[in-house]
């Protein structure tokens, strides 16, 4: 059962049975709108590039990137960079796995965030999504869709948070224009 | 620029040397004809297939597979072929599908031998065929060009080959069929899915992407093992013949490994409590690689776990600085006992961050330890401590390991788990025992004490990489010019396992360091002239390492040249220095020999936090492997290598 999130939406990670969730994947996947007109099959290559930042009482402590797969704590990788997208219709092109338990105690929110390393607005995407999967399972917990892409070239998208003992995932949604994530920090401030 | 064709559509192939890569999804039959200039396929022999997979300049799977990648060599083709024709057909009697129609349509690609797609071909509108001419290959005008066809047949393939205008088309359909059931029967059983790890996420790459051999027989494991006739790759491709497949029942196993003992796993755990660790818990062909791999996985773990708790430590006292600090400038905190409340809170938030951090180390170290308890008295000579049991049933080994041990790598906050330090074989780079006084902490030792430390230290590596080579393949040679290490290089010496007598004396130096430089001169003009044939037979191929004692003592200028360049050159062809030396003795040479002392890996005699690890770069301790007091283990295995080395020499 996969929850579709709209913007600002909250869902719990706690599992239906009760248990608590251990690793979970965010993914993200899109695909280039397709070019009009004459020559309309030449490929058009989209760099989006997905990030996690790691907060710690509202101070970035640490980030994982494209040039930083792995926090140090080793808590929250990155399956690689994905220059053109599209990999799979509907797959996800790029991926950061989270491993929820060894995440280090004082980090109490991580955000993810959608740039575009090549410039292009997501006016150039489309199918664009980023879902949240358990990875023990494989199951899809929660999917979030980048709808309507505006003249802007960078999406803070969610955040996965502590709340209690467990964690909860908010849909974030949130326009902003940067290359890389450095551009996007004061943009990401206000939802922490 | 890959050319998507059409049905009909041709284009030229810039060379002849080309595969032609197929994927279906589910496992089909590769195979190909050859025909003269008018079109006519001149006898059976004019037919690759999976029972005769190789014809000259050509050649196909063995097998069903899901994936083909057949080879060709259109310059080697026999006299008269003016068109090849590539057909896929659907196996029969293997329970899989009897028409093209419900598989996904078949995707061909003729790209270069280095994997760059020159044409690629989908063959679409396929229903009731089982079996379909999917390309051409034909010479025009002394050029070879490619045409995508898609002629399917619902006849199967001895309708196909009979419009080929073969008389025997039925009867060679039936010897395929017949070779293709007869190749998945002889494969073994694929193994248990293993479980998708992070980084395998996105297997689904392009069509061409390289999937395990196939198992039938043994494929080929040497290259000894050609098949009959000469196959267009021999020199380069990587194995086109052991082609690719999936779908059909695939052995993963690699054919020269057939033994190695599954994979431990770990028993189920009850809920709630962590598994139970396993030694080999880790991925690889042999128990080896299992375990070296378990080894780096315990170390970046360990690496990463301290990492953590580091970084929430930091922060737990940066916050309680910030906080003590506004609790300063707030005037109103100096009154009553307001400020000493507000300190007390910052502290037990402190206190609180850090016990929570330390809690979740001490789990990961629990774990971390308990893993370590299994791995270690798993592990085999190479990569065991000198107090491992293992030691004491040693046997001189036939195959070079993996990787050997040079110690122990501990950081402050897990002073009760030591990660063995590995590195792979053959070394990569030279080492350097430091005798220095500033390597050995403690005032306590002189320097004539820290020299022999790290001469003993030195014996016992070199001993270690001695036992763990097959006789022959490891020599060692010594220079001691000044004599003064010979009571600590005597096991060394006595039970003869150096490969002659330490050098002593300045014309001693000059005449070790001159005999490696010429092996290094002459295995290197080997090998850039590409005739390592052409050695002098005097000269052994065994790796080698120079044990350097008492630097720069007994050296002149013409020898620290030398030895500067075997530093550089050697390692390449597989001389290596080991220096036992204190840097401030070589002071007088000034930074002419920083780039040697660069270039080895330092390590100490006694515990030193120098090594950084490749994750987070923290400072680990290292602990020189050490022999149990009054053990002869040592001895005992020296003793066993000159033997070994004595009758090898025979």
């Amino acid at each position: 059962m996969t929850v579709n999130l709209t913007k600002g939406q909250a869902i719990s990670l706690q599992k239906n049975d009760g248990g608590t969730l251990s690793a979970v994947r965010m993914g993200l996947g899109w695909q280039a709108a397709p070019r009009r007109g004459l020559f309309g099959s030449r490929t058009r290559e989209i760099d989006l590039d997905a990030s996690a930042v790691l907060f710690a009482d509202k101070q970035p402590v640490d980030v994982v990137f494209f040039r930083h797969l792995v926090s140090d704590d080793g808590s929250v990788r990155h399956t690689g960079d994905n220059l053109v997208g599209g990999v799979g219709q509907g797959g996800d092109d790029e991926a950061i796995l989270v491993d929820l338990q060894r995440v280090p105690v004082h980090i109490d929110q991580i955000v993810f965030t959608v740039n575009s390393f090549t410039g292009q607005t997501f006016q150039e995407v489309q199918n664009a999504f980023c879902r949240l999967v358990d990875e023990t399972n494989g199951q899809e917990l929660a999917r979030y869709t980048l709808a309507g892409g505006g003249p802007y070239t960078a999406q803070i998208m969610a955040k996965v948070h502590r709340t209690g003992t467990g964690w909860t995932m908010t849909a974030l949604g949130t326009a902003a224009n940067g290359r890389t994530f450095q551009d996007l920090m004061p943009a990401i401030l206000p939802h922490l | 620029m890959t050319a998507e064709l059409v049905r009909g559509q041709n284009h030229p192939l810039p060379r002849t040397r080309l595969e032609v890569r197929v994927s279906a999804g589910k496992p089909i039959v590769a195979g190909a004809t050859l025909s003269d200039d008018q079109g006519a396929v001149r006898g059976i022999d004019w037919v690759a297939h999976p029972g005769t997979p190789v014809l000259p300049g050509l050649e196909v799977s063995r097998q069903a597979a899901a994936d083909h990648r057949l080879a060709f060599d259109l310059d080697a083709l026999p006299q008269g072929v003016d068109r090849v024709t590539v057909l896929l057909a659907l196996p029969q009697g293997t329970g899989g599908p009897a028409r093209f129609g419900v598989l996904a349509a078949p995707f061909v690609a003729v790209t270069g031998l280095d994997g760059s797609e020159v044409a690629s071909y989908t063959i679409t509108g396929l229903d009731s065929e089982s079996a379909v001419i999917a390309l051409e290959l034909y010479r025009r005008q002394d050029a070879w060009k490619v045409r995508a066809v898609g002629q399917g047949y619902a006849g199967g393939l001895a309708a196909l080959l009979a419009d080929q205008g073969l008389t025997e088309a039925a009867h060679l359909a039936d010897s395929i069929h017949e070779a293709v059931v007869q190749g998945l029967a002889r494969s073994v059983a694929p193994p248990p899915p293993r479980v998708p790890e992070a980084d395998r996420t996105r297997q689904a790459a392009a069509p061409g992407a390289t999937q395990g051999p196939l198992g039938p027989e043994p494929p080929r494991q040497e290259p000894t093992v050609a098949p009959q006739q000469a196959s267009p790759y021999d020199a380069g491709a990587p194995d086109a013949g052991a082609s690719l497949a999936s779908g059909g029942p695939i052995d993963y196993t690699h054919p020269g490994r057939r033994s190695a003992a599954p994979p431990p796993t770990a028993a189920p755990a009850p809920p709630g409590a962590p598994v139970q660790p396993v030694a080999g818990d880790a991925t690889g062909w042999s128990m080896e690689e299992r375990l070296y791999n378990q080894v780096w996985g315990m170390f970046e773990d360990l690496a990463r776990t301290v990492a953590a708790y580091r970084s929430a430590v930091d922060f737990a006292d940066s916050r309680r600085e910030q906080e003590l600090d506004k609790i300063l400038s707030d005037p109103r905190s100096r009154i009553g006992g307001q400020g000493d409340a507000a300190r007390a809170a910052a502290e037990a938030k402190h206190d609180q961050l850090v016990n929570q951090a330390r809690a979740a180390l001490d789990r990961d170290l629990t774990q971390l330890i308990a893993e370590a308890e299994v791995v270690e008295p798993a592990l085999p000579p190479a990569i065991a401590r000198w107090d491992n049991p293992v030691w004491h049933s040693y046997r001189v080994p036939m195959e070079i390991p993996m990787a050997v041990r040079l110690g122990d790598l501990h950081l402050p906050e897990s002073e009760s788990l030591r990660v063995p330090m590995l590195v792979r074989l053959p070394l990569e780079r030279g080492l350097w025992i430091d005798s220095g006084r500033s390597a050995v902490t403690g005032a306590l030792v002189d320097a004539d004490e820290s020299r022999r430390l790290a001469l003993d230290t030195a014996v016992a590596h070199a001993a270690r990489l001695l036992a763990v080579y097959p006789p022959g393949e490891f020599s060692v040679h010594v220079i001691d010019a000044s004599g003064s290490g010979a009571p600590a290089l005597a096991p060394l010496v006595q039970s003869g396992v150096l490969a002659a007598a330490p050098a002593v004396g300045a014309a001693g130096v000059a005449d070790a360091l001159t005999r490696l430089t010429r092996r290094v001169d002459l295995v290197q003009m080997a090998v850039r002239a590409g005739a390592p044939d052409s050695l002098p037979p005097d000269l052994d191929t065994a790796e080698h390492l120079l044990i350097v004692n008492d630097f720069p003592h007994g050296f002149d200028d013409r020898a620290v040249t030398q030895l500067r360049y075997l530093a550089d050159e050697g390692p390449a062809v597989g001389v290596h220095l080991m220096m036992v030396a204190d840097r401030e003795d070589a002071a007088a040479y000034g930074p002419l020999l920083d780039p040697l002392w660069r270039s080895l890996l330092r390590l100490t005699p006694v515990p030193d936090d120098h090594l950084a690890d490749p994750w987070v770069g923290h400072a680990w301790t290292y602990e020189p492997p050490r022999v149990p007091p009054g053990s002869q283990v040592l001895q005992q295995v020296l003793t066993q290598v000159g033997q070994a080395r004595h009758s090898w020499n025979r």
